[in-house]
């Protein structure tokens, strides 16, 4: 690997250590990280947060911030060594030779710049060029990155375009001086999966026209496996795999990339079929870390003393693929697919015997009809503060009706905006609703939580999203479980104590976490403290927001195996809601997918997953970045942006981005006036579509596994 | 402080002793990390002492009058020297720090724990915090009340607002107390509705609503712990300035009622004999309230800036 390093690569990272200064000492952020990026390859990095794969990148162009340092090793960068360089030597390469793509594209736009000028200074600040070129060669760079009206988005500022349009900016201002190399960090994960999977189609597009060398970041496998040739698997600073994505995927040789690889759902997947595989513990912070052992050997499965006795050396598995494990090759024989492999669904297998999934006749726990939240508008017109101006209304929610039967688990899936948040806050109260019934355990509660019977508010209770936000730092955990079982009284005063150790203990927390503070946990034990409080008043009902999206993969299939368990138990009815639909087909009995405020397919989760789909459901479902190098994925990208709520199309609300309309006569004529009707596919399984349902059942299945 | 006893709605069965004294603990050692803290702390320490123990620390009261030494400079039996009364300075000065930050004269007989200076900033910061609770946790009509009033007291000069409190009043150390709670409001509540907009955001505040938890208990238990730091960092600023503020009195004359020793009005009468030769009854009071907030200001950025790093 190292010989070819000076003939062929464009970046040649060897035995890259870098460290941090902190008040204690330094810390060793990363550690011997070699590997080679070569002209029009991309090199994959993914690892979960913390493990230094930001800090590499970082370290390649000495971005590294005052405290931060290269203590070891050589960047050779189109054979100059770029360790050792001033910054003023480094700045000319920077955005010339080697551009950047940052996570959050409104970070590394001006807000109060124009594109056009942002986009051109690029050329301007590295070269001899005249405006107008520079200019024009921005236009022609943002048809090339597939920008609809170049040259009046040149006028705009950075908040008048989408995220997905920010980051198409961004790529374009990195393309601009056709760099050899091209750092991307995490440049889809502030992204919705429709715009992520453009995004990465855009990169692949590049990648073929210019030959740049490109390192992509993630912590997703899915994203890496689609746009990666070869892979780096980092964990607690070390490079611990790599080598080509196929290999990886398919011949994991270190137990934390099958770990990794165990521990996310496939698409697909359901709880009945299939079981996650957490990897315990978390990864060590930096000042934890091992210098002579093997830094995973504390999480793995395969560990021996042998592993806590040494550093194990990088292990040969061929084919340019090397570990550092002293059990590779066990590891490696073991297998790369350890999921049980589903068996492929025919389209006309019956969904499980159920008489009528959604329409709540049998025990229905929380039945909703018809909901709607809507906010009002201002407008800061003259017309609008007299009070003579229209009263104009975001349609969050708009005339929704769900059900849920007693033990059961409704999925909503639906990308940012689309109402789902909303929703569940009008369902705890949180939100006022405009209109509509919503009856919980045959009382109407159709009213703000205040309101609200003492009743209702126990046996209702809700999962916050942020690990971070979802506990009050100033009380222990033990306090925080206990206000809500002191609060309605659930157990008698003298055994509140042992309730809460009881709680602790049923989500794998021990009554030694009782007096630690929320900053003395990780994110994960902070979720499941969270949960912990939510079952203390014994709900019948919890409403779960993205429980595990702020979460690291290997924590998420914890939490997720930990909430399955809980409902097994308690048997809780959850609400369960998720832009990732491998989880929520995972978790879910039912699944509603949700566009815009209005819901657009449920049924059975096997059934959404599955021909016939409504035509967003299928463009969701091919957008799925699945960690599979080889699936075969259906290529449908919605062109547009999601149309906004305070004025949402006429008729079906998909219409301005369905690709399937025009399979309808007349272009879909229809589509745009009345409001399509409800299909039932299959008992319990309803869409919303114009297009008749023989032909919707023609659609093949969005991905076959190879 | 009294509004933190409110929280003991969470009670908890378990004793926290130990933790208590670990925090103690760490809360000590962020202190002593920053050097700028350091001092603060050690010049807000002597006053405090030497304000606890004045009748210990000297054998005249701060009244007592020795016609056949005035204007002294120091000597062995006043060691910071005597005014233009033969009053000894160091005992005056000792006694100055007292009122400031130990005892509340509220009559000629009776007085309560606390200096002035302190409680000054207590009471405003009791108002203030819970106009800004209430004002950021309930939004609305009745933000923009409390809001444009404090604003409008806060367009007037504060010097200005004292002197027409106190004249308004009459000058008496708990009428200081009234003119500067009064004073101090308007600051504390901005910011304590500032930390409340963004608390109220959180994930445990949603959390808090949705089990039913009324209004009160959301804005005491749940925001204001959490937006302790802040406010005690302000709050020893506010006592800084307290301490100016009843020095500036002081020196106009609406400070405590002659003969109590107060730093301000020590100032105005030592001022008279500056060219005079003796300058020493002037400057010993301009040197405490000098030294006191200097330290106040060095603790107070000390920490912050120490815990914003410990974060």
């Amino acid at each position: 690997m190292d010989s070819e390093a000076d003939s062929g690569a464009i970046l040649a990272v060897e035995n890259l250590s870098i460290a941090y200064k902190t008040r204690k000492r330094l810390l060793a952020a990363a550690r011997e990280v070699t590997f080679d990026v070569g002209p029009g390859q991309t090199i994959g990095i993914v690892g979960e947060s913390g493990c230094g794969k930001s800090t590499v990148a970082f370290g390649i162009v000495n971005f590294l911030g005052t405290n931060g340092r290269i203590t070891k090793g050589s960047v050779r960068f189109e054979g100059q060594e770029l360790v050792g360089k001033s910054q003023k030597e480094l700045n000319r390469l920077r955005g010339d030779r080697i551009a950047m793509v940052y996570q959050d594209p409104m970070a590394a736009l001006n807000p109060t710049v124009r594109i056009g000028v942002q986009l051109y200074e690029v050329l301007t600040a590295h070269r001899e060029i005249r405006k107008e070129e520079a200019r024009a060669r921005s236009v022609a760079m943002l048809r090339r990155v597939h920008m609809p009206d170049a040259e009046d988005m040149m006028n705009r500022y950075p908040h008048q375009l989408s995220g997905g349009q920010q980051q198409r900016v961004v790529i374009a201002m990195a393309m601009l001086n056709e760099p050899a190399l091209l750092i991307m960090d995490e440049p889809t994960t502030a992204l919705d999966v429709t715009v992520e999977a453009a995004v990465l189609d855009l990169v692949e597009d590049l990648k073929r026209d210019f030959d740049t060398g490109i390192l992509f970041i993630s912590h997703n496998l899915g994203v890496v496996a689609r746009v990666s040739d070869h892979l780096c698997v980092m964990y607690a600073g070390e490079v611990v795999e790599k080598g080509p994505v196929g290999e990886i995927f398919h011949h994991p040789s270190h137990p934390y990339t099958r770990g990794l690889l165990k521990c996310v759902p496939k698409l697909g997947a359901s709880k009945s079929a299939s079981r996650l595989y957490p990897i315990p513990g978390r990864v060590p912070a930096p000042a934890d870390r091992p210098i002579d052992e093997c830094v995973f050997a504390p999480r793995c499965d395969y560990s021996t003393e042998k592993c806590t006795a040494s550093r194990p050396d990088l292990f040969d598995a061929g084919d340019d693929h090397i570990a550092r494990c002293f059990y590779a090759e066990k590891v490696k024989r073991a297998g790369g697919s350890p999921l049980p492999v589903q068996k492929k669904r025919s389209a006309s297998k019956k969904p499980e015997t159920r008489e009528d999934g959604l329409s709540c006749k049998e025990d229905p726990l929380l039945d909703v009809e018809n909901l709607k939240v809507y906010y009002e508008q201002e407008s800061g017109s003259l017309k609008s503060l007299l009070g003579m101006g229209e009263e104009q209304f975001v349609r969050a929610v708009d005339n929704i009706s769900i059900c849920l039967s007693k033990g059961k688990t409704l999925g909503i899936v639906g990308e940012s905006g689309c109402g789902k948040s909303t929703l569940v806050k009008g369902l705890i109260g949180l939100e006022e609703i405009t209109d509509g019934e919503m009856v919980f355990l045959s009382m109407d509660v159709a009213e703000p939580v205040s309101k609200r019977n003492q009743v209702v508010i126990r046996e209702m209770q809700m999962v916050f999203q942020n690990p971070d936000a979802t506990l009050n730092p100033a009380y222990s955990v033990g306090r925080q479980i206990a206000r809500p079982i002191r609060r309605f009284k659930t157990v008698k005063k003298e055994q509140v104590y042992g309730e809460v150790v009881r709680l602790l203990q049923s989500v794998r927390l021990g009554e030694s976490y009782y007096n630690r503070y929320p900053r003395q946990l990780s994110g994960g034990e902070k979720q499941r403290v969270g949960i912990a409080r939510a079952l203390a008043s014994r709900p019948d009902l919890v409403i779960c927001d993205e429980p595990v999206s702020a979460l690291d993969v290997s924590v998420q299939a914890a939490v997720l195996n930990l909430l399955l368990e809980i409902q097994k138990i308690f048997g809780t009815s959850l609400i369960f809601i998720a832009h990732d639909l491998s989880v929520v087909r995972f978790f879910s009995d039912d699944v509603a997918v949700m566009y815009l405020g209005q819901i657009m397919e449920m049924g059975p989760a096997e059934t959404i997953y599955a021909p016939p789909y409504h035509p967003y459901t299928e463009a969701l479902l091919s957008a799925v970045p699945v960690p599979d190098p080889d699936a075969e994925q259906k290529h449908i990208r919605l062109s547009g942006n999601v149309p906004s709520a305070l004025n949402p199309p006429s008729g079906c609300r998909f219409h301005t981005r369905c690709p399937r309309r025009k399979l309808l006569p007349g272009n879909g004529k229809i589509c745009e006036i009345e409001i399509p009707p409800w299909q039932e596919a299959a008992p319990g399984h309803h869409i919303l579509c114009h297009i008749p349902l023989e032909v919707l059942n023609e659609f093949d299945a969005v991905i076959h596994a190879a | 402080m009294t509004v933190n006893e409110r929280t003991s709605e969470f009670v908890d069965l378990q004793p926290e002793k130990a933790g208590n004294i670990q925090r103690m603990r760490d809360a000590l050692s962020i202190l002593l990390a920053s050097k700028t803290a350091t001092v603060g702390l050690v010049l807000v320490l002597f006053w405090v002492f030497v304000a606890l123990f004045a009748p210990i620390l000297t054998p005249y009261s701060p009244t007592e009058q020795d016609w056949m030494a005035p204007n002294q400079g120091p000597t062995w039996r006043h060691p910071l020297g005597t005014d233009e009364l033969g009053r000894d300075l160091w005992s005056r000065l000792i006694y100055g720090a007292r009122v400031v930050l130990v005892i509340l004269p509220v009559s000629d007989r009776f007085w309560i724990p606390g200096g002035t200076a302190i409680w000054g900033v207590a009471v405003a910061l009791l108002i203030g915090a819970a106009l800004g609770l209430i004002s950021g946790y309930r939004g609305g009509w009745l933000d923009e009340i409390i809001m444009r009033l404090l604003d409008a007291m806060m367009s007037i000069p504060v010097i200005l607002l004292y002197l027409i409190i106190v004249a308004a009043i009459g000058a008496s150390a708990v009428n200081v107390v009234i003119a500067m709670a009064i004073v101090g409001t308007p600051g504390i509540a901005r910011l304590v509705r500032g930390l409340t907009l963004d608390i109220r955001t959180r994930d445990y505040i949603r959390a808090a609503e949705t089990r039913g938890e009324n209004t009160f208990f959301i804005m005491f238990a749940e925001i204001l712990p959490n937006a302790k730091g802040p406010i005690i960092i302000d709050a020893m600023l506010r006592v800084g300035y307290a301490i100016f503020a009843m020095g500036t009195l002081g020196f106009l004359g609406l400070g405590l009622p002659p003969p109590s020793p107060d730093w301000g009005s020590m100032v105005a009468k030592g001022r008279e004999f500056i060219l005079a030769g003796s300058p020493w009854a002037a400057l010993w009071p301009s040197i405490a309230i000098a030294s006191l907030v200097v330290g106040l200001n060095l603790l107070a950025d000390g920490l912050r800036e120490e815990t914003m790093r410990y974060q």
